[in-house]
């Protein structure tokens, strides 16, 4: 589905109610693995990208720890190349760290049919052997084709498959909110 | 932009959008070579066959493992010990493999318009890794690569192409490419290995190398293929190392960042002095590497999802 046939059905979370989802979850990330000891964040190219950005920074605030920031750009690990009619561009991973023996927190904007996060565990897989790894996604929508769950979710929005979640951040779109779109009839 | 041709038979016919997209496609795949584990799913149930006619160590070896590390499977044909030994022509080799489900066939062929002629009869992907004296692009390709690594961009660039551009295929496909990325090319070599009506390339020729030299950015140095000699195409290698060969001194002239390219193998001591090749500008084992990487981002171009396949 093209965007441009898109219309805005409704909007989910402001700017406001996305920080604080974002704060929500470092709060969560440092309680659940008891500090930031060992920890480091992926973000899923390209909205997972500054989310993990953010949720270092609020990491860091809380704990006064900057904790790494790695960028996973998961194309070549999809699993639907061949029926594409375009392929995809393929971008750069950039972990510049190892993660063997890390607490992984891979971070992600929307999470659907979990096919994205199956490829990012792959391509994790091929850059080392994590001790965990744990997922962390702003908006969960729901229609999930594949045994994957977030530990941590920003909101959950109950979504028809005919709609479309459209996450806005400043750094890539120039403002900052998440709205429904759908087809116009 | 998407790629949109089935084959890559030579740079002549890209665009400079399409060479680009190569190259960035090219970035993500040299990340992959640099890790422990030099392996992604992308083409996973896809094959390539490389057909090679001639003798090739690296471009071979290149493509089939650029062809693992993306987990396509690879079968390696040599004309001497296949059918091609018993007569079988180009169109039937091509037939055959096709009917075992071959998707990507990368070939070597003496003849020139080789690969074109491959790529007419079959439906899978050809590449062209070398035919003739006509084209060898991923060579080319890979050579743009390094030099844009290096520098940033090739617009602008001074390069100078030493050597026998007579018979050069390397020569060739990066002319194409690189006066189409708006560098100045400056072509240098004996007058009897340098083809009549050359300017008609766009290049600048040249027959004294320490004028070709003078303030370049970018020295690539071809092989001597000795056998040239024989045929008495120049006097003597002595001669042509006095006259041609790249070494510290004749390497002042040109500007100080300068750097120093060879689709090799080397003859050192011939075209290229040894504390030359092996110097600090020089990039030639970088060469190699990036020539994986510009073929991995080939095969996933030609055989990552459907193409609407535009005739070359």
């Amino acid at each position: 589905m093209n965007e441009l046939d898109l219309k805005e059905k409704a909007q989910i979370l402001d700017d406001k109610g996305m920080r604080r989802a974002m704060v929500r979850i470092a709060h969560e990330v440092i309680e659940r693995n008891k500090g930031v000891d060992n920890l480091v964040l992926i973000g899923i190219r390209r909205r997972g990208v500054p989310l993990a950005q953010r949720l270092a920074k609020y990491i860091n605030d809380i704990e006064g720890t900057a904790v790494p920031v790695g960028i996973l750009d998961i194309t070549l690990y999809r699993d639907d190349l061949t029926t594409l009619a375009n392929q995809p561009q393929v971008h750069q991973t950039e972990v510049t760290f190892s993660i063997t023996g890390k607490k992984v927190v891979l971070v992600d904007d929307v999470l659907y049919t979990g096919r994205t996060v199956r490829a990012a565990l792959d391509a994790i897989m091929d850059l080392g052997r994590p001790e965990v790894v744990q997922l962390a996604v702003l908006i969960d929508r729901g229609h999930k084709e594949i045994p994957i769950r977030a530990d941590y979710v920003g909101k959950n929005v109950p979504t028809s498959r005919k709609e479309v979640i459209s996450v806005r951040l400043t750094e890539i779109d120039k403002e900052e909110r998440v709205v429904i779109l759908e087809g116009i009839e | 932009m998407f790629w949109q041709r089935k084959d890559l038979l030579g740079l002549r016919y890209l665009t400079p959008e399409e060479i680009n997209l190569i190259l960035d496609t090219a970035v993500p795949m040299k990340e992959i070579i640099g890790r422990k584990i030099k392996k992604t799913p992308t083409l996973r149930g896809r094959s390539m066959v490389t057909l090679f006619y001639e003798n090739s160590t690296r471009t071979r070896s290149s493509f089939d493992l650029a062809g693992k590390f993306l987990s396509a499977d690879t079968v390696g044909l040599t004309a001497s010990s296949s059918s091609v030994a018993k007569g079988e022509s180009l169109r039937d080799t091509g037939l055959t493999l096709t009917a075992m489900g071959v998707d990507v066939v990368v070939m070597r062929h003496p003849a020139s318009g080789a690969a074109e002629y491959l790529a007419k009869c079959i439906p899978a992907a050809v590449i062209n890794a070398g035919d003739g004296t006509h084209e060898h692009p991923t060579q080319a390709l890979l050579d743009m690569f390094t030099i844009r690594e290096k520098k940033g961009s090739m617009a602008g660039l001074k390069v100078v192409i030493v050597g026998d551009i007579l018979h050069s295929r390397v020569a060739r496909s990066n002319i194409w490419g690189l006066t189409k990325m708006g560098a100045e090319v400056r072509v240098v070599g004996p007058i009897t290995l340098m083809p009549k009506d050359i300017e008609k390339m766009g290049v600048k020729v040249y027959h004294r190398l320490e004028d070709a030299l003078e303030g370049a950015d970018v020295v690539n140095v071809l092989r001597i293929q000795l056998e040239r000699q024989q045929q008495g195409l120049f006097p003597s290698l002595r001669e042509y190392s006095r006259l041609y060969g790249i070494n510290q001194k004749r390497l002042e002239l040109t500007a100080s960042d300068a750097i120093i390219l060879h689709p090799g193998p080397m003859n050192r001591g011939v075209e290229i002095e040894h504390q030359v090749a092996y110097g600090n500008r020089s990039f030639i084992n970088e060469q190699v590497t990036n020539g994986v990487a510009v073929r991995m981002a080939l095969l996933y171009l030609l055989t990552g999802g459907e193409y609407h396949a535009l005739s070359n």
